[in-house]
Parts: C-alpha cells; structure tokens; sequence
C-alpha cells in the first residue's frame, strides 16, 4: 500500500506543473484578450504570392 | 464576391452607406465617397480584399478625411517618446486605441498592416479593448506614416492629451485570476484527498493514511488560507478598523474557524477536518468577485479634460503653419483655429469670425458670438471660418482646467455601507453569536468536548458564503442585460444606487434635447416657392451655424448671388436676380422688435427689397422617448439644470409637468450645489448628463449617467454611460434595477434555508465533515443557479 505514497506523491507534481502552466499563461498575457484569438485562427492563410510578409522582429 | 449588392439601392461597397444623388462607378462597384473609392484601390492593389470577403461592407466611410499635415506634430520627437511603450535600435512598439474597430474584418486588415508597409513588423489586436498593438522598424517608417496608414484606411486612431500624460494605462489586474487558478488547484487536490473519509469502507485506509493525507491537505489549504482568501480577511479588518461590519465579517469568522478547527482535528488526530470545504468555499467566492469585476475594458468611466483636448494644434510661426502639441503650448503662441476644431487653451481672438459652441462645457445651446480682442475661453468648438488667436494662458492654467481641478467637483470615495449584502452581514454576524453562545450555554455542562464542536460548528455554518455570491450574481447578470441594452455600469454597485433612486435631475441640452437638430419655425407672410429659393441662396453663401440650419430646411436650388457680404453678429445681404435679400437680427434689419422676447429667442428676420417677410425662431428638438421616460418616472422627484437660458421654460413645463423644478442659467459648480442640497434633503439623486458643464453634478450625484451618441466619444467620469439611442428606456432600466433588488432578497431567503438546516445540525453537535462537504457546496452552486435564472427571466419580462 505504500505505492500510495508515490501515486499520490506523482500526482500532486502533476497537478502542480499544471497550475504552473496556467501561471505562466495567465502572466504572459493569455488571458487578457479573450476574444480575438478566437476569431483570428479562423482566418484563412493566404496563397503567398509576390513576395513573403516581413520577417518577425526580435 | 464580385457579384455583391447589385440591387437598386446603391450602398457603398466599402462602408455600405446608402449612396446619395450619384454614386461614384468603379470597378463595378459602386462607393458612397471619394474616400471609400480610394481605400477600396489601396485594398485591392495590395491584394488585400479578403477584407470584404469577411463582412459586408465592413469599412468605416472616408466622407471625413481632414489633411493630413495635421500629423505632423508626430515627427516630433518628444511626442513620439510619450506615444511609444518600447523602443530599442531597430524596433519600436505601441498601443493605440482605435475606437472604429467592429467587426472581424477590422481585425484581419489590421493584422495586415505590414503588406500595405513594409515598415511595419507585426500588429496584433485586441479587440474587446479596441486597441491594436504595432511594432515597427523605426529605420524603415515613422510613426507619423503608421498613424497616416491607419487614418487612410479608416481607422484613425484616438490620441488624446491623456495619452502623452505619461500616466500609462494600467493593464487589468490579473491578480483575481491567479487567486482564483490556485484556489481551484488546491480546492480540487484537497477533495481528491478527502474523498476517502466519506466512504465507510476506507476506514482501514484512514488509519494507515489519515495523518499523511491529513498533513498534505494543511500544506494545500495554506496558500488558499494566506493568498487567495486574502481579500476577504483585509476587507473585514478595514471595516472594524472603520467600526462598521460588512459582509465579509461574517466571512472572515467562518473561514478562519474552518481552518483553525481543521488543522486542530488533523494535528490532534480528532478527524479529517473540513479543509475540503474551506477551500471550496474560497473557490467559490471568488468566483463570484470575478463576477463582479468585470467591466467594460473599451469604456472609460474616470476621464477628465485632457482626454478631451486633442494632442496637436496649429501654430503659425512666422506665417508658416506648423502642427506643434499642444502641452508645449507657451503664452504668446499664435495658433489656427479651423472649423470644428477644439481651442485648447484661453486664447485672445485676432482675426476671423468666431462663432464658439460651448454646449460641452456650459450647457449653452447657441455659439457665441466673439469679435477680435475678446478672450476665449479653452474648450469652445469653433463652427465656421478659421481663426487666428494669441494664447494668453497655458493649457495647465485655463479656465477650464482650473475649472476641473477645482476641490468641489471631487467627490470623496465613501465606502458604501449599507448595500443589502453589508446589512445582511450585521445581522448575521449577531445572530451567529447568540446561536453560538447557546450552544456553548447548553453543552457546557453536559459535555465539554461536544460544546466545543458545537460552539465552531455554529461558526462554521453561519458562513454566509451563498448570501455573499447573491449579490455578484445578480449584480454582474443585470451590468450585461443593461449592456446589451447600451447602457453600460461603471460597476455592480451602480445597480443597487440605482434602485434607490428617488429623484431624478436632467441637464437640458444634448440630454433632453437633441444636439444636433433644431426646429425651426417661420412667423410671418408664408414664403412661396421662388422666395423660398432666394433665401436659400444667399444662406448658402454663409457658413453661420443658424444660416446652415435654414439653410437644410428650404428647398429648392441654388441661384447666383451677387454682392454678398456678412456682417458678423448681424446678417448677410445679397443680390439674387436683382432682388436684395437681407437676413439677419432684428437690428440688423432694423426691426423695432420687443427687446426681452429678442434675447431669449434666436430670431432671425428675412427681408427682401427693404420689405420684411418674418422671421425664423429656432427651437430645441426634445430627443425621442422623452415623453416615455418621464411617464415612466412619475414615482419620483424631477428637475432639470439647464446652463441655457429660461425661452423653453414653457415648454418643458408642459413637458414635465407643474411639479418639476427647472433651473436656468446654471453654471456648473451651481448644479453640483444643487444636487449638493438634494442630498442634505436626503434624496437619493440620479444625475442625467452630457457635458463638461455637468462633470461636478454628474460626480456628486449618487448615480452619474452620461448620455453620449458614441459611446465611444468622449463623455465626463460618470458612474454610467448610456447611449443616446437607449434614452427612451432610461424608466424601464430604473424599474429593472429594483426588481433585482428583489431577487436578491429572494436569494437571501434560498440560502437562509441552507443556513437554518446547517445551525440546526450544529447547535447539536451533529455537524462533521461530510455534511459540511455535501451542504456547502450545493448552496453556493444553487444560489448561483436561482440568481443567473432569475435576473434572465425577469430581463424576458422587461422586455430587455
């Protein structure tokens, strides 16, 4: 019965690496905008054509 | 795509306005505006018209471009410096908030802006806040040609004197998240571990493992106990410190007696304590204060004037036009003043005719004359030609500033204390002490041992977790039925003043009346066709507001006019097919009219050939529904502050009726002093304004509501904000807000109930952990439950 010890122990950690993500999440902003996110990813990709949009900045 | 809106009906392909007399034809689609034309070209050259496949007509009409010389104060360098929030050697990165911004298709083209300049790295919008953040190569572009793209495409984004404050905004607190995401991780861990103690089989398991699963769940429950309940024990201290009991009171005693009697059980080996609940609880209820603190992110209820200056004006500098901001205005600064435009600063006049409206900021309906050398006042709108003016004071020390910052137009933030839930609160932190000392009185000498557990079991029940949830629920849910209806709370406290409501005071213009329209009426020998085209002629001629009103009334098309010429402050004369035509005052034609009646009412006189024909009198158009939202208050006390003089005096009388009490001539801090003394009187006063004017009486009233055509136009720091659209339903929200107090009462009764069952379990000692883990949450959730219904129903039977 002692492997509860461990069990609990592992899901405790697991959990907590959970509430650690959604920390993060929250702190980097995730959760400030709850809309848009929402409708953006429904935009289609364009056919790229000409020439490609400017890279990404830092 | 290309098969769209080929109807009858020409709409605009881009802002989808109806066309009028011609649309302009252009790659088979029809435009409204040369500047819907041009952002369609610049769209579609840059393969950008996924745009229109998004929407219909998603664009914002280019009817209203100014030029564009007037963002040329963004080159300076300062400005930038207090624009921008980020900036290293390649790139530079800010927020604007662009007001526009509606649809999806706003916020594809938006996340576009690099294809139309290359200068540009990335946007990305948020669209709740309507703002849209840029980063951009500062090599490549510069700020003045992101905001010019921007403004070219229809969306000009609104840059104010508050922005280069340097205050910056600060971004919505997150802490209630954190709170709320580690409240519900120890909340669920902690069940996890309980869950055990409540299935009679596991006995062998509890012997074995109680004290570990015990100790883990005290380490769980300590950072719900120090971090996310946090707010509840700080809240309840500050109201004892003031002397007064609030709701969380009775709170902070529950909680605190869950989690002392826990830890004792657990420590001394007695049971499993009731850590599940107590972190359930917390759970719960912040839940409900997350409720509570949403607000709308897009509106601004706490500006002042400087959100209402613009962030440049036009300087002449040795004849030379120069766009400079306006903070580094100085004393002696010649500025230029162009139609509709906003002076920022007391000013003296030097050349041109100005004709100033100050509805904004006096109340005032009609512009005010001013001739050279007289002062004008910061925050006047100039209608008409454009003016030359000296500064004569710097923006910091006007009269409007100082107006501003004057001590009576801030309110001091009292507590409030006796909403429902804090009175609620007292009497339950009274009656929880009598229970519990009768409990302690009746165990104390049969059994010790069970009048300990009955003496925290009472305190642990009597928790009015469920009466705390009440009223966030019903608060929140009646904040989004009134902003679907366009009125927006400022928070879920303006509902419960709003329901108190007994006397309701108007300003009188831009509230009750209609800013923009004027009724106007001919007294005199009727005019026939041909005069009226005479007439209408030599208006157009003027660029006078009151020409411009009579202007739009008469019909017919324009003849030439010959020696026309304006008097300012008088009239126009002109020649229409060798007729004379003479507008103006009556002293300007030379009317012996009867003085008094002449300064009240705005006359003008129309005479032709040297004969007079009458006169136009222009009266206030009261806004739709004014009628329904005053049958609707009969209940309360009315009155109406007006900045205006008294000519419509009759007519709100027939309006209002003989009891209401109407005041003219009011300068703003008289109508805070008149609110000021409806409040000694102990009315419960709601204030319904505009402007400027009404800033310190919107402030001191017990509920401010500002009426406003946009909501997302500038409007004084109110507690609300309505828009002009939803002002016939103005009763109807007063009504609703009532019947939720209402509910709530109702809600107090549902979980009384739970709250009569739990005492009477814990007066006899019946009270353990597993009812404490079954009752809790199913009250918290049932009053959630009744509160979201029943606000829904009742909002059904309003009809919002």
């Amino acid at each position: 019965m002692f492997i509860i010890f461990l069990l609990i122990g592992i899901s405790v950690t697991v959990a907590a690496a959970f509430l650690g993500a959604f920390l993060w999440a929250v702190r980097s902003g995730q959760y400030d905008d709850d809309y848009t996110p929402a409708v953006r990813m429904l935009f289609e990709n364009e056919v790229p054509d000409n020439k490609k949009p400017a890279a990404k900045a830092d | 795509m290309e098969a769209a809106l080929q109807t009858d009906v020409h709409t605009c392909y881009h802002c989808g306005d109806t066309c009028n007399e011609a649309p302009i034809v252009a790659h088979d689609k029809t435009f409204c505006c040369d500047g819907c034309k041009a952002v369609y070209e610049l769209l579609e050259e840059n393969n950008l018209c996924t745009y229109y496949n998004l929407e219909q007509s998603p664009g914002i009409t280019g009817k209203s471009t100014a030029g564009e010389a007037r963002f040329a104060y963004l080159d300076d360098a300062g400005v930038e410096q207090q624009l921008i929030n980020f900036r290293n050697e390649s790139i530079c990165k800010l927020t604007f908030y662009i007001p526009q911004m509606h649809c999806s298709s706003c916020i594809w083209l938006l996340e576009n802006l690099f294809k139309l300049n290359p200068g540009i790295s990335e946007t990305t919008v948020n669209f709740l806040r309507k703002e849209v953040a840029i980063t951009y190569f500062h090599q490549k572009t510069t700020l003045r040609e992101v905001v010019q793209l921007l403004s070219r495409i229809g969306y000009e984004p609104s840059m104010t004197l508050a922005d280069t404050d340097g205050k910056k905004k600060c971004t919505q607190s997150r802490a209630i998240i954190y709170k709320l995401g580690i409240a519900g991780f120890c909340f669920g861990n902690v069940m996890l571990l309980a869950f055990p103690d409540y299935l009679a089989v596991t006995e062998g398991l509890q012997r074995t493992f109680g004290s570990f699963f015990g100790y883990l769940s005290i380490i769980l429950s300590i950072p719900v106990f120090l971090y996310s309940a946090r707010g509840f024990f700080t809240s309840a201290l500050e109201g004892i410190q003031q002397r007064m009991v609030n709701i969380d009171l009775p709170i902070s005693t529950g909680l605190l007696a869950l989690f002392i009697v826990s830890i004792f059980d657990i420590v001394t080996h007695r049971g499993p304590g009731y850590l599940d609940s107590f972190t359930g609880l917390v759970f719960f209820m912040l839940i409900g204060k997350y409720f509570q603190q949403r607000t709308y992110d897009t509106l601004s209820f706490d500006r002042d004037y400087t959100a209402y200056f613009p962030v440049s004006i036009t300087v002449l500098k040795d004849g030379v036009e120069e766009a400079v901001p306006v903070r580094n205005l100085k004393v002696g600064d010649r500025i230029r003043i162009r139609n509709q435009e906003l002076i920022p600063a007391d000013a003296i006049l030097l050349r041109g005719h100005a004709m100033i409206d100050y509805s904004f900021v006096s109340g005032e309906s009609d512009p005010v004359q001013k001739v050279a050398g007289e002062v004008i006042y910061a925050g006047g709108r100039q209608v008409g030609e454009s003016l030359e003016l000296e500064v004569v004071k710097e923006v910091s020390q006007g009269y409007l500033t100082q107006l501003w910052n004057d001590h009576v137009f801030s309110r001091k933030e009292e507590q409030k204390l006796h909403t429902y839930s804090n009175v609620a609160g007292k009497w339950f932190i009274i009656v929880t002490l009598f229970v519990a000392a009768g409990a302690l009185w009746y165990w104390v000498p049969r059994d010790m041992d069970m009048a300990m557990k009955a003496f925290t079991s009472v305190l642990i029940i009597a928790c009015p977790c469920a009466l705390s949830l009440a009223t966030p629920f019903v608060h929140g849910h009646t904040m989004r039925v009134f902003g679907r209806n366009k009125f927006y709370l400022k928070n879920t406290s303006v509902v419960e003043t709003l329901a108190k409501i007994d006397t309701v005071v108007f300003d009188k213009t831009g509230t009750l009346t209609e800013p923009s329209a004027a009724e106007i009426t001919f007294t005199g020998k009727a005019l026939n066709a041909a005069t009226e085209q005479t007439v209408r002629s030599v208006l157009s001629h003027s660029t006078h507001p009151l020409s411009q009103r009579i202007y739009e009334v008469l019909k017919g098309d324009t003849l030439e006019v010959r020696h026309f010429n304006e008097v300012p402050g008088k009239g126009l004369v002109g020649e229409v097919n060798g007729h004379l035509v003479r507008i103006g005052s009556a002293s300007y034609l030379g009317v012996p009219g009867d003085a008094s009646k002449d300064t009240l009412k705005t006359n003008v006189y129309v005479a032709i050939n040297g004969v007079l024909l009458g006169f136009y009198t222009f009266y206030n158009v009261y806004r739709e529904g004014v009628q329904q939202v005053l049958n609707g208050l009969q209940d309360k006390k009315i009155a109406v502050l007006s900045g205006d003089n008294n000519h419509e005096e009759a007519r709100l009388k027939e309006l209002l009726g003989d009891e209401a009490e109407l005041n003219f001539n009011q300068s703003p801090v008289q109508k805070l002093e008149y609110i000021q003394k409806l409040k000694e009187q102990h009315h419960q006063v709601l204030m319904v304004g505009d402007g400027l004017n009404d800033a310190g009486a919107l402030k001191q009233s017990d509920a401010g509501i500002a009426l406003t055509n946009s909501i997302t136009n500038f409007s004084p720091s109110c507690d609300a904000i309505l828009d002009a659209s939803s002002f016939g339903r103005l009763s109807t929200f007063l009504a609703f807000s009532k019947k939720t107090m209402n509910i709530i009462l109702a809600t107090f009764a549902v979980s009384l109930i739970y709250n009569v069952v739990g005492l009477s379990l814990a007066v006899q000692g019946l009270f353990s952990p597993i009812v404490s883990a079954i009752l809790m949450p199913i009250s918290s959730l049932s009053v959630i439950l009744f509160a979201t219904l029943s606000v829904k129903i009742a909002a059904k039977r309003a009809g919002l």
